[in-house]
């Protein structure tokens, strides 16, 4: 299997001057394009014997007592461009609590911690590419880009297929959230159906009455084909 | 109107943020308890075969300022030239939060194929929209049949990939994202 050149237009520029500090951390000279080479078309694969039992449990897994905010069930499917699930895809996130606050001695937002509430989860997909998180809604939080930006309630997401090549992280939104759209971060994507991609739908199929309201997320990783027609190696 | 092709687009990539380390590495980050330890602490385990060395290196933004807040992950091959098994040969290297100097203390690499020793980086942080992929060669190896180096048309740009040895089994590798020392960057 061999990775296929990455569709540079379906996400962000690098340099994006709205959000500013992308200005001064965006290569100013041009990627070098190459096929992709065993380096990248391999990459760590990890044991489902690596996760404790609460690691996909975020309203848990600090103290073993509940973390306050809107119950949600984050699920969804890791596929490839081909549409296949990919198994065995490990699958980390960490995000805000329900005030907007994160764990993290840099986050000096006044709003306070959660006591039972961390942050970060992790899960592999199962068979059919599968994954699901027990979480608290992160809410919304000011950052200092302009004089009075707020993210969006988000997710990060950071998501190994089977090649580094495949290497990936990227951000959820909830739908409907009218701070998407003026988000300076969401905006270094140029393309609107590229945005939408990464807003998950209210999924009440997926919720939990009395419990937990439920949103689906899926998300596709650079493909891979077979080696057809490639006999002339040129060493690599 | 033409058929359509079953392919789906890609995820968007989006920034990892100032706080990747509480997802990536939240023991690093102070979030004990959850996890027993952090991913990626080394890529091979003691008793590997292979010389073993150790490489550091700043990554610095446009103003040439080191990015304290940044997280490079590398995946390599084992002495034989060999990928994997399991995790064996990727690790996280979060940048020391005081001097923004990273640390990777592995093997060196044997050749894969025609390619010359390497170790490629992926490379997050605030700021950075889209992970930036690089490679480290080795200073003293010979390059010349290298298939990626020899496909960088501006040659007086590859000393921005090859790592210079600084002390017995010690390498130093910075990373500048703009500017007249840019690293060059892969698409691959």
């Amino acid at each position: 299997m061999t990775l296929i050149p990455r569709a540079r237009a379906q996400h962000p520029l690098a340099y994006a001057p709205g959000y500013k500090t992308s200005v001064p951390r965006s290569p100013k000279l041009a990627l070098i394009s190459m096929p992709a080479t065993p380096t990248e078309d391999t990459g760590p694969v990890f044991g489902q014997s690596m996760l404790g039992e609460l690691d996909n449990n975020l309203v848990l897994n600090l103290t073993g007592d509940p973390a306050i905010g809107e119950r949600v069930l984050v699920h969804g499917r890791v596929l490839d461009q081909s549409g296949r699930g990919v198994p065995g895809a490990l699958v980390e996130v960490w995000q805000a609590n329900a005030g907007g606050r994160y764990r993290h001695k840099k986050d000096g937002y006044l709003a306070p911690l959660d006591p039972n509430f961390g942050g970060c989860g992790r899960a592999i997909t199962g068979e059919a590419g599968t994954y699901q998180f027990l979480t608290i809604k992160p809410g919304a939080y000011p950052w200092p880009n302009g004089p009075n930006d707020w993210r969006p309630a988000h997710i990060h997401f950071s998501v190994f297929g089977h090649a580094f090549g495949q290497r990936l992280i990227t951000q959820m939104y909830f739908e409907g959230d009218p701070l998407i759209p003026r988000c300076p971060i969401v905006n270094t994507i140029p393309d609107q159906s590229a945005i939408d991609r990464l807003v998950a739908p209210l999924d009440m199929n997926g919720s939990k009455p009395h419990d937990f309201l439920a949103y689906k997320f899926d998300i596709v990783l650079r493909g891979t084909r077979q080696t057809l027609f490639e006999n002339k190696k040129e060493g690599m | 109107m033409v058929q359509k092709l079953d392919t789906l687009e890609e995820t968007p990539s989006q920034t990892a943020g100032p706080y990747v380390h509480i997802g990536a590495t939240p023991n690093f980050a102070g979030i004990g308890g959850i996890y027993p330890e952090d991913l990626g602490l080394k890529p091979f385990p003691d008793d590997a075969e292979g010389e073993r060395i150790t490489i550091r290196g700043i990554v610095h933004d446009g103003t040439g300022t080191p990015m304290r807040d940044v997280l490079v992950e590398s995946w390599q091959a084992n002495a034989d030239g060999q990928y994997g098994p399991g995790t064996q040969g990727w690790a996280r290297l979060p940048a020391d939060q005081e001097n923004g100097i990273w640390t990777l203390e592995t093997i060196k690499p044997g050749a894969v194929g025609a390619m010359a020793p390497h170790i490629a980086l992926w490379i997050v942080s605030r700021g950075i929209n889209i992970g930036l992929q690089t490679r480290i060669y080795f200073d003293g190896d010979d390059l010349s049949a290298d298939p990626v180096l020899a496909r960088v048309e501006h040659r007086n740009r590859l000393p921005t990939l090859i790592a210079k040895s600084d002390g017995p089994g010690s390498w130093r590798f910075d990373i500048h994202l703009q500017g007249d020392a840019e690293t060059i960057f892969f698409d691959m």
